[in-house]
């Protein structure tokens, strides 16, 4: 990585560190940090989708795993909270391996793929539902109790910055596959399998490094969730909502880039929030808002909002560049 | 160096390949050449690894390689490329030719240094940050030269890296291969350009309807009456030679 590669992301980190200093009502605190987790978990999902080309429909089955595993380590096994964080994310990084496993090794593709991890989620839901360990429909709540040491602040402030702090620690993570032989073989299995194998790639061993990855980033998302909300039940954990989140916001923010599932997020949730704010008595808006933006950017933007500056800016280079022939041909 | 023993593959009630044997000593260029469908795709496919056969064994420096997987194949030495071309479409040139370079090169940069070093050689030093998907179909073929190059394979099979190209542009890249033959590197290539054959090949190999037909020099192999039949019908080489007699 050069300096180049991590000069954006450091501006945009400090930038964005910047806004508790000028923001500090808690609503819009709140909505920054939920939009920071959906940003974080969406990263997860774009390292699988947008970079392997395996499109899940049911990340929520690492959201979820996330979340429960820091609040039952917390609650029934009082493991200290950022202990939980780090073993929640090792949790999603186990279940994505597994899930990965019996999915790819039987040569699951395409369609058949998004299906069964959404089958995955789903079987989950059902279980942390029925299950008492997992505090059944009733879910879990997460002892209040405000001590750093506990991952919880006083100040929300505090917590913005850390889920910020780990955003851009995964998008130096991801600047870093994009540079790296593990990285170009991802993709290469992404753009053609078979031509991967004929250039020596391990495509299941690559694979399953990319959903072990993407499963333990969104987990660490899901824990972010339950230890911010402190509350957590399967349908919140579980859930579709989640899984459409998760592959939405890369696929308009930009699929497979690095800052796209971070623009994808703030464009949908900036969006949903100014339409509440004008018409928030027609319920569901946000939700019409989401699938207009999606319609959007599946017509007119294909590889989202990052893909669509950038042909802009080719064209605009494209202008500069004939207005300056023109210019040196007039000159003579 | 391979030793392909009495291989077989069956599409349901197509014998594919039918027994089909052959052997590869080091360096030269091997031409293996017979009539559309004769299986020569199959066959390559089952010494890369990406078709298991249904029967015979398949040996690569002495080592049993019939059950392995096509990337430990490739990182043993074995390196094909694709008779109907299989670029990474959204990549640009360089990046496809490097993920071919990184099986032997870790580091970025030595990776990407060693696929401009194959682009040069096989002249696509001028479309190096083209993606991929604009290539022309001369383009698209030398990628496919270029990528399985990359992977500095001890063995390259070549399936029809002239087809589609004009007189010229085979031409240019005739010596590229010659080139790739000098440095120690194993050739055996599929092709239907007699010329090419003729030109490039030591030995060559005939298969027809998969059965392993005839082997020997060019110039041998093509006055073989087996040979004839198999690619102009039966008793046609009583006919041609028929033919030669009336006009001498
Ligand atoms: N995956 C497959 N499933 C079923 N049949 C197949 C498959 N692959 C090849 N075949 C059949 O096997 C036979 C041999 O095909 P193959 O592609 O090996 O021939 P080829 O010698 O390479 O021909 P060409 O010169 O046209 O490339 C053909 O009849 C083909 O239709
Ligand atoms: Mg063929």
């Amino acid at each position: 990585m050069t300096a180049r590669d991590l000069i954006p992301i450091a501006v945009l980190t400090v930038l964005a560190a910047l806004l508790p200093l000028v923001v500090t009502s808690s609503p819009v605190l709140n909505f920054l940090v939920f939009m920071l987790i959906v940003a974080l978990g969406a990263q997860g999902w774009n390292i699988l989708g947008g970079f392997g080309g395996q499109f899940s429909f049911g990340h929520a089955a690492f959201f979820g795993t996330g979340a429960y595993a820091t609040a039952i380590l917390q609650l029934r096994y009082g493991v200290n909270a950022w202990a939980g964080l780090v073993l929640a994310t090792a949790a999603g990084a186990a279940v994505g391996w597994a899930i990965g496993f019996l999915s790819f090794r039987s040569g699951l593709r395409g369609s058949y793929f998004a299906l069964v991890t959404l089958a995955f989620a789903e079987v989950f839901r059902i279980l942390a539902n029925a299950a008492s360990f997992t505090g059944g429909a009733a879910g879990l709540l997460i002892k209040l109790d405000v001590h750093p040491a506990n991952l919880q602040f006083a100040d929300r402030a505090v917590f913005y910055w850390l889920v910020l702090a780990l955003v851009a620690a995964v998008l130096l993570l991801t600047r870093w596959i994009q540079r790296s032989r593990f990285g170009a073989q991802l993709v290469a299995v992404r753009e053609n399998e078979d031509a991967a194998k004929a250039l020596g790639v391990d495509s299941l061993k690559v694979k399953l490094r990319a959903i072990a990855l993407s499963g333990g980033v969104t987990a660490l998302s899901g824990c972010l969730y339950a230890q911010y909300f402190l509350y957590i039940d399967a349908n919140i954990a579980y859930g579709s909502w989640i899984s459409v989140e998760l592959l939405l916001a890369p696929i308009i923010g930009g699929v497979g880039t690095v800052f796209g599932p971070v623009v994808g997020a703030l464009t949908l949730h900036g969006l949903g929030e100014v339409a509440k704010q004008f018409a928030g008595r027609i319920p569901g808006i946000d939700l019409i808002v989401f699938g207009t933006v999606l319609v959007l950017a599946v017509a007119f933007a294909r590889g989202g909002i990052l893909g669509l500056l950038e042909r802009l800016r080719d064209r605009g280079r494209g202008m500069v560049a004939r207005g300056a022939k023109e210019v040196s041909h007039a000159g003579r | 160096m391979l030793a392909v023993d009495g291989v077989s593959k069956r599409f349901g009630g197509l014998m594919a390949v039918d027994g089909a044997s052959l052997a590869l000593e080091p360096g030269g260029i091997v031409g293996l050449i017979g009539p559309n469908g004769a299986g020569k795709t199959t066959l390559f496919s089952m010494i890369s690894g990406f078709v298991p056969p249904s029967d015979g064994r398949i040996r690569f420096e002495g080592t049993d390689i019939t059950a392995e997987e096509p990337h430990r194949r490739a990182e043993r030495g074995i390196g094909r490329t694709f008779q109907i071309v299989q670029p990474f479409a959204g990549l640009t040139v360089c990046e496809n030719i490097a993920v071919g370079a990184y099986l032997r090169h870790a580091k970025r940069a030595d990776a990407t240094a060693r696929a401009r070093e194959v682009a040069r050689r096989v002249g696509l030093a001028a479309e190096l940050d083209r993606p991929a998907g604009g290539l022309t179909v001369a383009g698209r073929k030398r990628l496919e030269l270029a990528r399985a190059l990359a992977t500095e394979p001890k063995l390259l099979l070549l399936d029809e890296v002239l087809a589609g190209l004009n007189p010229s542009e085979i031409r240019d890249i005739i010596p590229v291969i010659r080139g790739i033959r000098d440095e120690g590197v194993t050739i055996l290539m599929i092709e239907h350009v007699m010329q090419a054959v003729m030109n490039l090949c030591e030995r060559v190999y005939v298969l027809a309807q998969g059965r392993m037909i005839a082997e020997g020099p060019p110039a041998a192999v093509c006055a073989d009456p087996r040979v004839i039949e198999a690619y102009l019908g039966h008793g046609a080489a009583a006919r041609l030679k028929a033919e030669g007699a009336a006009h001498g």
